[in-house]
C-alpha cells in the first residue's frame, strides 16, 4: 500500500507524458532533467534485468534503466528510436529508457484521481495517481517509490 | 554573512591556528625554537580566544586565557620553560584543540584533563611572578571577556621622544598626520615641534611631496606598545623613532623595520601589550627581550594562502579530465579523417594536449596537501597514548612536507591514528622493560613520509619489542582464524593481525581496541587504491609500511576487452601479460585451469566469467593472459580477449548515481566517449576464490607476496 500524496486541489502541476511498455505513463517535469536520445550503453556486470548500463552524460556516469522492465511491463530492444529521459530523484541521477515521449500535460492537483485501490500491487506501486487526457488516461509515477535512495545490494 | 558561515569560517581559522601552535609546541619540544615560536604560539592562542569570545564560547575563553597568561609569561622571559612547563603547554595545546572541537560538534565536553590542567596553569603563572603575585590571580578572574578593561593597576608615567617623518605615500593613501598627532595628544602630554627646513624654495615645489617632520616628546602613563599602535596605519609610510626616555633598559635607536614589523605581524598582540606590561612585567622592564624576536617575525610571516571549497576544485579537476578526453576524441576523428600524422594540425592538437595535461596536472597540485598536520596529529596520539600506558614516548617525523591528495590526508587520519596507538600500547615496553633490555627509557615512534615512484610511502617504525609471534599464533588459533596445527611462516604469522576478527591484547585497553582493528586499517587503506606491510624484528620493534596512490582521481589502466566490452585493469595490480600455447595449460578438477608461468602453476580465470559478461570458458589460444596479484592473493591469470591500451584513465565513481557493483571499483570515460568499466581485481579474485579457498587457504592468501613489497 502507498501513501497517496495529498495534491493541492488548486496547484497547477506539469507532467511530461511518455510511452513505456506501451502504456502512458507521466512523470512530474521538476524531476526531469533533459531529455536525450537513445545511445548503446556500457553494461554492468551483476545488475538487475531493468538496468540496462551506464551511459557518459558530458562526463559524468549516470545509470540508464528500462522503465518498462523496471515495471514489470514487456519490453523490447532498445533502438534508435527510443528516448532516454534523464532524472534527478533523491539525488541521484538517472536515465529512464521509454518509447517515447509525448506531451507536456498541466494539470490541476485536483483532478489526479487515486490509483484504484484493486490495481495496485507490487508492480505498480510507484504509481500514485491517474490523469484523464482527452479519451486516454495516463498513470502518474512517483520515482522516489521506483527508484530508491539506495538501490538494492545486487550481489 | 550569516552566523553560521560566520562559524564555519571562525572554524576553519581555528584548525589553521591549531596547526600552528602544534607546530610551534613541536618546536619547543625538540628544541629547535627561537624567540618567534613562542609569539607564533601566543598569537595562535591569543586569536583563537579572540574569535571565541565573538561565539560566546565560554569555556574555549576561559581555558584560551589562562594558557595565553602563561605563554605571555614565557614570551617575556619571566618563566622559564622547563619540561614540566612544557608538558603542562602542550596538553594544554592538546585539550585546546578538544574545546574548539566540542564548540565545533556542539557537544558541549569538558576534556577531562582540563581542570588539572588550569591548575597547573595557575600554579606555574603565580609562581613565576611572585612580586606580580596579586594582579596574576586577578588574571585569572573570569574578566577574560573583557581584558582590555582590566587594569587597575597604575602605570608610573613614561616619556617617549618621537621622531615623525610622513613619506610621499602617506598621503597617498589618504593619511593625515594631525589625526596622529591628536590622537597622541590624547594618551598624554605632547609637546610637538615641527622641522620645516626640508621644504624647498616654492619654484622646486611639488605640492604632492611631503616636506615636513616632527619630532614629539610624549609624557603619560602609556606603554610604548600603545604609543606604537598610533602609527599601525601609517608603517612603511613614514619614519618613525619612537625612544623611551626614561627608561635605560631600552636599546637605543631601535630600528624602524623590527618595530614596525613586529606591529604589522603580531595580529591581536597591540590590545594586549599594554596590559601585559602592566600586569605580567616589573614595570621598568617593558620591551627587553621582546624586541630582539621580532627580527625572526620577518621570516616567519607565513606565505599567503586562499581557502577554496573543495567541490569547486573537484569541479575543475572533473572539467580537465574532460577536456582531456574531448582532446583525445579529437585526435581520433582527425585520424578517422585520414589526415597525416605529420600534418600541422596534428603538432596543433599535440600542443593542445599537452597544456590540457599540464592544466590537469596544475590542478592536482591545488588538491595536494603536505600531510604536515596530520603527521602533528599524530604527535598528540603518541602523547596521549603515552600518558595513557605511562611509557614515555618520543615521535619523530620525517618528510613532513611529502605532498598527497587532500582526500588521502583526510582519509589516513584514522588508520594512521590506529596504527600509531598500537605501536604505542603494544610495541612500546614500559620503561622499565626498556631499560632491562638495554634500551633507553624513552621509546621512540617514527613517522615518515616519501614519494617513491608515482606512489606516497608512509612508514612508522618503532623501537619497541617487537610482535609477539607465539601470542598471535595463539590467539589466531583460539579464535579459529587458522587450524590449530597450521605451520605459518613468521611473515604469514605477521599478516594475522590483519584479519577481521583478530584483536590481540588479551584486556581491550582504553587505548587500543576502540572498535577499529587493524583489519579495519587494511580496508581504508586498500579502498585508497593502497597497501599496507609489516615487519617486524623480535626484540627491535616492528615496520609498518603504508604504500599509496599519490592522487585517487586518476588511475593507471591497462585498456582490454572482454565479452565486447572495454574494460580497464588497474596497472598497479598488473605483474605481466602473457600471450600463452596451449601446451602451457593444464585443466585441474572440473572447471579449473591452471597455466604455467616459467615453471610455476597460476590458475586462470576468464574476467568475462567471473564478471558475469559471459561464460566461464576462453579461448586458450586467443585470449591474452593478464597475470595480476593482489595484497590478499596469490598470482591469478585473468583471460581477456585483447589489450587495446595503457593510459591514464580518469576515475568516475558509481556509487552516487548507482550503487557498487561487483568486481568493479568505478569507471570511466574513454577517447571515444564511451564508458569503460574499471576492474577491481581484488573483488574479482574474493569473487572467483570461494571455489579454491579453504581456511588454510585463506591464511595463506596473506602471505608472502606482500612482504615482496616491502623492499
Amino acid at each position: 500500500m502507498t501513501e497517496l500524496p495529498i495534491w493541492d486541489e488548486n496547484e497547477t502541476l506539469e507532467f511530461v507524458s511518455l510511452v513505456a511498455g506501451q502504456q502512458s505513463f507521466c512523470i512530474e517535469i521538476t524531476q526531469i532533467r533533459e531529455i536525450r536520445r537513445w545511445t548503446p550503453v556500457t553494461s554492468l556486470p551483476y545488475a538487475e534485468a531493468s538496468v540496462l548500463g551506464v551511459m557518459n552524460l558530458r562526463g559524468a556516469v549516470i545509470p540508464i534503466m528500462d522503465l518498462a522492465v523496471k515495471l514489470g511491463l514487456p519490453s523490447s530492444e532498445p533502438s534508435e528510436r527510443d528516448v532516454v529521459i534523464v532524472v534527478s530523484v533523491n539525488s541521484r541521477t538517472i536515465g529512464l529508457l521509454v518509447e517515447s515521449v509525448a506531451e507536456i500535460v498541466t494539470v490541476k492537483g485536483g483532478d489526479i484521481r487515486e490509483t484504484p485501490a484493486i490495481a495496485r500491487g507490487e508492480g505498480t506501486k510507484s504509481i500514485i495517481g491517474l490523469v484523464s487526457l482527452d479519451e486516454d488516461m495516463s498513470r502518474v509515477l512517483d520515482l522516489s517509490q521506483l527508484l530508491p535512495a539506495q538501490v538494492e545490494e545486487v550481489a | 554573512m550569516s552566523s553560521d558561515s560566520l562559524k564555519a569560517t571562525f572554524f576553519a581559522e581555528c584548525e589553521d591556528l591549531l596547526d600552528a601552535l602544534s607546530a610551534g609546541l613541536g618546536a619547543m619540544a625538540d628544541g629547535s625554537a627561537d624567540g618567534e615560536t613562542v609569539n607564533a604560539i601566543f598569537r595562535a592562542v591569543h586569536s583563537i580566544k579572540g574569535a571565541a569570545g565573538a561565539f560566546a564560547l565560554t569555556d574555549l575563553v576561559g581555558f584560551a586565557h589562562k594558557f595565553e597568561t602563561v605563554l605571555d609569561l614565557i614570551r617575556s622571559d619571566t618563566l622559564t620553560v622547563d619540561a614540566d612547563v612544557l608538558r603542562v603547554i602542550t596538553r594544554s595545546g592538546d585539550v585546546l584543540a578538544d574545546l574548539v572541537e566540542a564548540a565545533q560538534t556542539e557537544s558541549g565536553e569538558i576534556p577531562e584533563a582540563m581542570d588539572a590542567l588550569v591548575q597547573s596553569l595557575v600554579t606555574i603563572a603565580q609562581d613565576a611572578v611572585p612580586a606580580a603575585g596579586a594582579a596574576a590571580t586577578m588574571d585569572f578572574a573570569p574578566l577574560a571577556f573583557v581584558p582590555l578593561d582590566i587594569g587597575p593597576i597604575s602605570v608610573p608615567s613614561s616619556r617617549f621622544a618621537i621622531a615623525f617623518r610622513p613619506e610621499r605615500g602617506l598621503f597617498d593613501n589618504g593619511h593625515e598626520p594631525l589625526h596622529l598627532i591628536d590622537a597622541l595628544r590624547a594618551l598624554g602630554d605632547l609637546k610637538v615641534e615641527c622641522d620645516v627646513s626640508a621644504v624647498p624654495p616654492l619654484d622646486q615645489f611639488d605640492p604632492e611631496n611631503s616636506y615636513l617632520s616632527w619630532t614629539m616628546e610624549l609624557v603619560g602613563p602609556v606603554s610604548e606598545g600603545e604609543v606604537r599602535r598610533i602609527f599601525d596605519f601609517v608603517l612603511g609610510l613614514c619614519d618613525l623613532k619612537i625612544d623611551r626616555l626614561d627608561d635605560a633598559s631600552v636599546e637605543d635607536d631601535l630600528p624602524l623595520a623590527e618595530a614596525g614589523q613586529e606591529e604589522a605581524t603580531a595580529i591581536g598582540e597591540p590590545a594586549m601589550t599594554g596590559e601585559d606590561r602592566g600586569q605580567g612585567l616589573a614595570p621598568d622592564a617593558p620591551a627587553s627581550g621582546k624586541q630582539p624576536r621580532a627580527a625572526s617575525a620577518v621570516a616567519a610571516a607565513p606565505p599567503t594562502t586562499l581557502r577554496v571549497d573543495p567541490e569547486r576544485v573537484d569541479r575543475l579537476i572533473n572539467t580537465v579530465g574532460e577536456l582531456i578526453i574531448n582532446q583525445a576524441v579529437i585526435a581520433q576523428k582527425m585520424r578517422a579523417m585520414g589526415i597525416p600524422p605529420n600534418a600541422e594540425v596534428i603538432g596543433d592538437l599535440d600542443d593542445y594536449r599537452y597544456l590540457a595535461r599540464e592544466i590537469q596536472e596544475g590542478v592536482m597540485a591545488i588538491r595536494a596537501q603536505p600531510v604536515k598536520p596530520l603527521f602533528q596529529r599524530m604527535a598528540r596520539i603518541v602523547r596521549e597514548a603515552g600518558e595513557a600506558t605511562g611509557k614515555t614516548v618520543a615521535l619523530v617525523t620525517e618528510g613532513e612536507g611529502t605532498e598527497v591528495d587532500k582526500t588521502l590526508v583526510e582519509r589516513l587520519a584514522d588508520p594512521l591514528t590506529h596504527m600509531i596507538r598500537n605501536a604505542v600500547d603494544h610495541g612500546i615496553e614500559t620503561p622499565e622493560k626498556r631499560l632491562a633490555a638495554g634500551k633507553s627509557a624513552t621509546g621512540t615512534v617514527k613517522l615518515s613520509a616519501a614519494h617513491r615512484s608515482g606512489h606516497v610511502e608512509i612508514v612508522i617504525t618503532d623501537d619497541g619489542a617487537g610482535l609477539n609471534r607465539e601470542r598471535i599464533l595463539a590467539t589466531a588459533q583460539r579464535k579459529g582464524l587458522v587450524p590449530p596445527d597450521a605451520k605459518l611462516s613468521e611473515a604469514e604469522i605477521d599478516n594475522l593481525l590483519f584479519m577481521p576478527g583478530f584483536s590481540t591484547a588479551s584486556t581491550v585497553t582504553n587505548l587500543s581496541g576502540r572498535g577499529v582493528g587493524m583489519d579495519v586499517v587494511k580496508t581504508t587503506i586498500t579502498s585508497l587504491g593502497g597497501r599496507v606491510t609489516i615487519s617486524s624484528q623480535p626484540g627491535q620493534g616492528s615496520v609498518f609500511t603504508i604504500l599509496l596512490p599519490l592522487t585517487l582521481a586518476v588511475l593507471d589502466g591497462m585498456v582490454v576487452t572482454v565479452a565486447s566490452e572495454t574494460m580497464v585493469l588497474p596497472l598497479s595490480s598488473i605483474v605481466e601479460t602473457i600471450r600463452a600455447k596451449p601446451s602451457d595449460f593444464a585443466p585441474i578438477g572440473p572447471n579449473g585451469m591452471l597455466m604455467s608461468v616459467r615453471g610455476s602453476h597460476v590458475p586462470v580465470l576468464s574476467l568475462g566469467g567471473v564478471l558475469g559478461l559471459s561464460d566461464h570458458d576462453f579461448d586458450c589460444e586467443r585470449a591474452v593472459f593478464v597475470l595480476i596479484q593482489t595484497d590478499s592473493s596469490e598470482p591469478v591469470a585473468l583471460a581477456v580477449d585483447h589489450i587495446t591500451d595503457q593510459r591514464q584513465v580518469v576515475i568516475k565513481s558509481l556509487e552516487g548515481n548507482y550503487g557498487s557493483i561487483p568486481g568493479v571499483s568505478a569507471a570511466t570515460i574513454l577517447g571515444d566517449g564511451k564508458i569503460a568499466l574499471i576492474v577491481d581485481t581484488e573483488a574479482v579474485l574474493k569473487m572467483a576464490a570461494p571455489k579454491r579457498s579453504n581456511l588454510h587457504a585463506l591464511a595463506l592468501e596473506t602471505s608472502h607476496d606482500r612482504i615482496a613489497h616491502l623492499g
